[in-house]
């Protein structure tokens, strides 16, 4: 086998004619990180609305999110970005349809993918919410509407705290994930990383370089999420109550 | 406005399924055979008390759960003509194919998945099984394949099996590389009918119901596990 080696290439002027492939991948960095932080700022607030109407006493309410919930998981995320691109521009009314299939680019991408990857990961982080909630004992709340709290100071000043605190790793590896998704979008257009290194080894060939350079961009992002998040969780912590010294007190690993 | 017309699916749904689900189906099973098996190799390492296996493991598991798929799933396919070339001492890339390529990506990065199912499984058997392996004077590893393994199988079966659901799911990313899995076939039909809309709402609500079926079956089966234990 012989490839040639050539991380000048790098310097070559990309597809798009005005920027190097270096400045392109600069770019798709900052695409895949626009897309992964609105749309996980959006799941996080559906997720946590979409959670309250679960737990909540309204029927309708618990309905709704169930059926939310199981559209989001049960089908693929690519189909459901070409639900976003495709389908949805033609279900709604002519007129809404073409304004939106006439958007300029990279919006016309952008949009679909971040409203995809927003409820996509809306239901995956209300279920994380549903389940950190139900984990804690049922008496936390009785004890905290016995000493006279309402039930709104309840939820504020006794579950909350603790849920999100036992939420907290489940939380980042959606947020994790939620990076990890954004390559999808290059499925309908958009110049996030993953579609940089394919136009990259597309055009020079230089497969390992390209593909070299993405995975670091993913590692890096990823890593500093995780290290950040981690950070985080011990400053969050509360002594003696949860995390890392209940874990270690418990039936710990196998040597 | 709803414009629907489905007249030109339903003579295609042989194409659909016979080729395409097939191909997602084949690529599913052989990527959870292979991924498993891999993965219970992974997992083993990761948790072994040397550094020169453990560290190896936990570089490729965190590896490969820091990328995404499809970067995964471009990079063996542009990446195996080269590898194969390697391998066969070619000096000019070897063709072997978007489908190959498919099932090499798929079973790599599933095994860093379903490794770590399979080691939470096994750290879900209490310490004292160990012991009291060790005290009657076991081998480590027959402590491993008798006692620890055949319990913690139980309690991986149902994540497992939602993992491969996801890997089902997971396969219509290789539309990416053209390969006609059930998505590819009905994005060929769509396009060459003029009716994408109405195929790729027929895509989503056949992955719909079975997902949804096969999650309740494994639900099912996740609660019959737990209440005979």
């Amino acid at each position: 086998m012989n490839y040639q080696w050539n991380w000048s290439a790098f310097l070559d002027l990309s597809t798009d004619g005005a920027h190097t492939y270096l400045q392109s991948f600069a770019i798709g960095t900052g695409w895949t990180l626009a897309l992964a932080s609105c749309s996980v700022l959006f799941a996080l607030a559906l997720g946590s609305a979409t959670a309250l109407l679960r737990l909540g006493r309204l029927p309708p309410g618990r309905w709704l999110t169930i059926a939310y919930v199981e559209v989001q998981r049960n089908i693929p995320l690519i189909v459901h970005m070409f639900l976003w691109y495709f389908v949805l521009p033609e279900l709604l009314p002519r007129d809404m349809g073409l304004a939106i299939k006439r958007m300029p680019a990279p919006w016309d991408s952008f949009v679909p993918a971040f409203l995809c990857l927003g409820f996509y990961g809306g239901a995956r982080i209300s279920e994380v919410f549903r389940a950190g909630i139900e984990s804690l004992p049922r008496g936390q709340f009785r004890a905290a509407t016995a000493i006279g709290l309402t039930e709104r100071q309840a939820f504020r000043y006794v579950i909350f705290p603790q849920g999100l605190r036992i939420v907290m790793p489940a939380l980042t590896s959606e947020f994790v994930s939620a990076v990890k998704y954004s390559s999808v979008a290059l499925t309908i257009g958009l110049l996030e990383v993953t579609a940089q290194a394919k136009s990259m080894q597309e055009y020079t060939f230089q497969i390992f370089e390209a593909l070299i350079v993405a995975g670091a961009i993913y590692v890096v992002i990823n890593w500093t999420l995780i290290l950040s998040m981690r950070a985080l969780e011990r400053r969050l912590a509360v002594p003696g109550l949860l995390g890392a010294d209940a874990a270690r007190t418990a039936d710990g690993p196998l040597p | 406005m709803l414009n629907l017309d489905f007249s030109t699916v339903w003579p295609s749904l042989g194409y659909l399924f016979g080729e395409g689900m097939v191909t997602s189906l084949a690529i599913t099973v052989v990527a959870a055979v292979f991924g498993m098996l891999l993965g219970g190799v992974l997992a083993v390492m990761r948790l072994s008390r040397h550094r020169w296996l453990s560290w190896p493991a936990t570089f490729y598991i965190n590896s490969f759960r820091s990328l995404p798929l499809i970067l995964i799933i471009f990079g063996f396919y542009f990446l195996m003509p080269y590898v194969g070339a390697w391998i066969l001492r070619s000096p000019y890339p070897v063709n072997i194919g978007a489908f190959r390529a498919a099932l090499i990506s798929f079973t790599l990065f599933e095994a860093a998945y379903f490794a770590e199912i399979i080691r939470s499984g096994i750290q879900s058997i209490p310490k004292g099984q160990v012991r009291a392996g060790q005290a009657i004077g076991l081998r480590p590893s027959t402590i491993l394949i008798h006692i620890v393994l055949p319990q913690a199988f139980r309690n991986m079966i149902p994540p497992l099996l939602l993992r491969t659901l996801i890997l089902f799911q997971d396969t219509s990313l290789v539309y990416v590389v053209s390969l006609t899995d059930f998505l590819g076939a009905a994005t060929k039909l769509g396009q060459r009918d003029g009716r994408l809309t109405e195929m790729y709402l027929l895509v989503a609500a056949t992955y719909f119901v079975i997902c949804f079926v096969v999650s309740r079956l494994v639900n099912r089966l996740d609660q019959r596990l737990k209440r005979t234990q």
